[in-house]
């Protein structure tokens, strides 16, 4: 591939060397012509990524208010937006939840969607139709899950106490109590991820030669011993990825929790993500908003770069 | 029970139909999964059918369906799911328009700083979309851009279109550079090339990214809660969340709204499926 091309197009230096080109003036409108084609998408993510994120530490650093949009004044304040943040009561509080809410959803969607992908692996009748249908909930808008949940996790008529009534359990508080939000909220986040965490592992799997589980086989390896010893080895890199990406993802979550909670309640369900919001568009204080989102994507990049790491690493194998 | 299965079938002589029907109760557990997994979209469209929901008289199985809620979610909602599909729909056309020839461009020139975009795009995929939201309603308000089509579009555009250019840049990588070669003999320029012969070729990955854009944009509840603020242009999203952010007194018409706003994405992927196949997974990995 690049052998053909490096001679007519690519590299305009050794192409030069090798064969001198008769029209050289039209060199620069040539590169210029090629760059048409990136530069509106250059432009779309200077205007709608590089500006917000530059914007977005600028403002951490002014007393950016309502007020600010009639008077146009934001005074620089130094650090003041994120010694308030860092100081309040609620950071902690967000913090720790956040974390909690991360690792929960990622630990058990990871558990569940591999556990499932071992199960559909075993061909058995109606398997892949099985597979395919658990790929139904993507169909519906975040938000639209969130309604869906918040319906059944009702306190006096939701179909899951409705369902526990049946065994005598008494009707549960799942999302008006502050110690058992944070736990119903995780839940329906994990419901939300298994789909995608089984499919991207089934195809993982899918991807283990036959023959190691068979050579296995003959050296008495089978069961758990071949998954450890043949499965997960092979899997590792998919795993990687669907684990690191599930945390940045999860990092990012508000539809989920604003729908069913709000943050609530008395904050039990608010993470950084929600937080930044209710600062910037409830509380009017973006400024503050703008520190708390600037901790959120220091976290994010940290995962970032950790994935690209692991990806690149792929790509060089 | 995994390593008994894998023993017992290794030593059970090989007959087809013998293992099929061992099978059996694998499909049974497999079914049994699959409606836990499954059951919140059943309640979803158990509920939007039946009259009183809201006290306890939600029924396991609509009996007596009704269609009363949805002509509340048509009356309340209709509108917004019109909004949607206005913003969605131009999104897609937005997003494509940008993506497809970037996508190329990062495909086949090799120019200085190509690897520093596609890493730059790479990166967006992990910026939270409230870092973005926070500082666009400033921006938004300077230029007056809020509570408007257009600057919903271009925001969920802007979203969507790092996704887009990897998806197809993907498939485009992958297109012999002969073909064009060869119609770069014949006269043609560098966009003439793209759009008469690159386009065509890559309707699949197109197609595929254009989904995933439009779901995203349907999807798309943080951008519309933050940059529009009144009645005037308001997505369905926004229409369920300001339903929530009540005290739901009949979940009929809310669950008729969300089954309302699930059915383009399941349309869409129905007729597009198979576009799809291994575009979907490549790019997600990727």
């Amino acid at each position: 591939m690049t052998s053909v091309n490096a001679d007519i197009s690519q590299a305009p230096g050794r192409a030069i060397g090798r064969a001198p080109h008769p029209r050289r003036k039209t060199h620069f409108a040539r590169t210029a012509a090629r760059w048409m084609f990136v530069a509106p998408a250059i432009l779309f993510v200077a205007i709608f990524f590089g500006y917000p994120i530059v914007k977005n530490v600028m403002m951490s650093l002014e007393k950016y208010t309502t007020a600010t949009f009639y008077t146009g004044e934001a005074p620089w304040v130094g650090i003041a937006n994120y010694a308030s943040v860092i100081g309040s009561s609620l950071f902690s509080t967000t913090v720790i939840n956040t974390a909690l809410f991360t690792i929960g959803s990622i630990v058990a969607q990871f558990i569940l969607g591999l556990g499932l992908a071992l199960f559909f692996k075993r061909n058995f009748p109606l398997s892949g139709f099985l597979r395919s249908l658990l790929l139904l909930p993507w169909l519906l808008p975040l938000i639209a899950s969130s309604a869906v949940w918040k319906w059944i996790l009702d306190q006096d008529s939701g179909a899951l106490n409705q369902f526990l009534g049946l065994f005598g359990v008494p009707h549960t508080p799942w999302l008006v109590s502050p110690s058992l939000a944070l736990v119903a909220v995780i839940g329906v986040n994990i419901w939300l991820g298994i789909p995608f965490n089984t499919t991207i592992l089934y195809s993982g799997l899918q991807a283990v030669p036959e023959e190691l589980y068979e050579a296995a086989s003959l050296d008495g390896a089978t069961g758990w011993k071949a998954f450890w010893s043949i499965t997960w080895p092979s899997i590792r890199s998919v795993v990687s990825v669907v684990i690191v990406l599930g945390v940045v993802y999860t990092l990012k979550v508000v539809d989920i929790i604003l729908g069913l909670t709000g943050g609530g309640p008395a904050n039990s369900t608010q993470t950084l993500a929600t937080w930044a919001y209710q600062k910037s568009f409830v509380q009017f204080e973006f400024g503050q908003g703008a520190a708390v989102s600037n901790v959120l994507i220091v976290v994010s990049l940290v995962f970032a770069m950790v994935y690209l790491y692991i990806t690149r690493k792929e790509v060089d194998e | 029970m995994t390593t008994q299965a894998m023993a017992v079938g290794r030593m059970a002589p090989r007959r087809p139909r013998d293992r099929a029907a061992r099978k059996i109760p694998m499909t049974i557990l497999g079914v049994i999964f699959l409606v836990i997994m499954i059951f919140p979209v059943y309640w979803m469209i158990n509920s939007s059918l039946q009259a009183n929901t809201g006290a306890a008289t939600t029924t396991w199985f609509p009996l007596q369906p009704t269609f009363a809620g949805y002509q509340t979610a048509f009356a309340q909602q209709g509108q917004n799911l019109i909004t949607s599909l206005i913003v969605s729909l131009s999104t897609v056309v937005l997003t494509i328009i940008i993506a497809a020839p970037a996508a190329y461009g990062l495909a086949r020139f090799r120019m200085r700083g190509i690897v520093v975009f596609v890493f730059v795009l790479l990166i967006t995929q992990m910026i939270p979309t409230i870092v973005i939201a926070n500082a666009l309603y400033t921006l938004f308000n300077d230029v007056g851009l809020l509570n408007t089509y257009i600057g919903l579009i271009l925001a969920d555009s802007a979203a969507q279109i790092p996704f887009a250019i990897l998806l197809i840049r993907a498939f485009m990588s992958s297109i012999p550079q002969s073909l064009v070669e060869a119609a770069l003999v014949d006269g043609a320029n560098n966009f003439r090339a793209f759009v008469s012969i690159v386009v065509p070729i890559s309707k699949n990955a197109i197609i595929t990214a254009a989904l995933f854009t439009f779901l995203g944009a349907w999807g798309d509840f943080l951008f519309a809660l933050t940059l529009t603020t009144g009645a005037d242009v308001r997505p369905v999203t926004l229409g369920i969340y300001n339903y929530l952010s009540g005290n739901v007194q009949a979940w009929g018409p809310v669950m008729a709204t969300a089954v309302l706003a699930s059915i383009p994405a399941g349309v869409l992927l129905i007729l597009a499926q198979r576009y799809i196949a291994a575009g979907a997974l490549g790019g997600a990995v990727k």
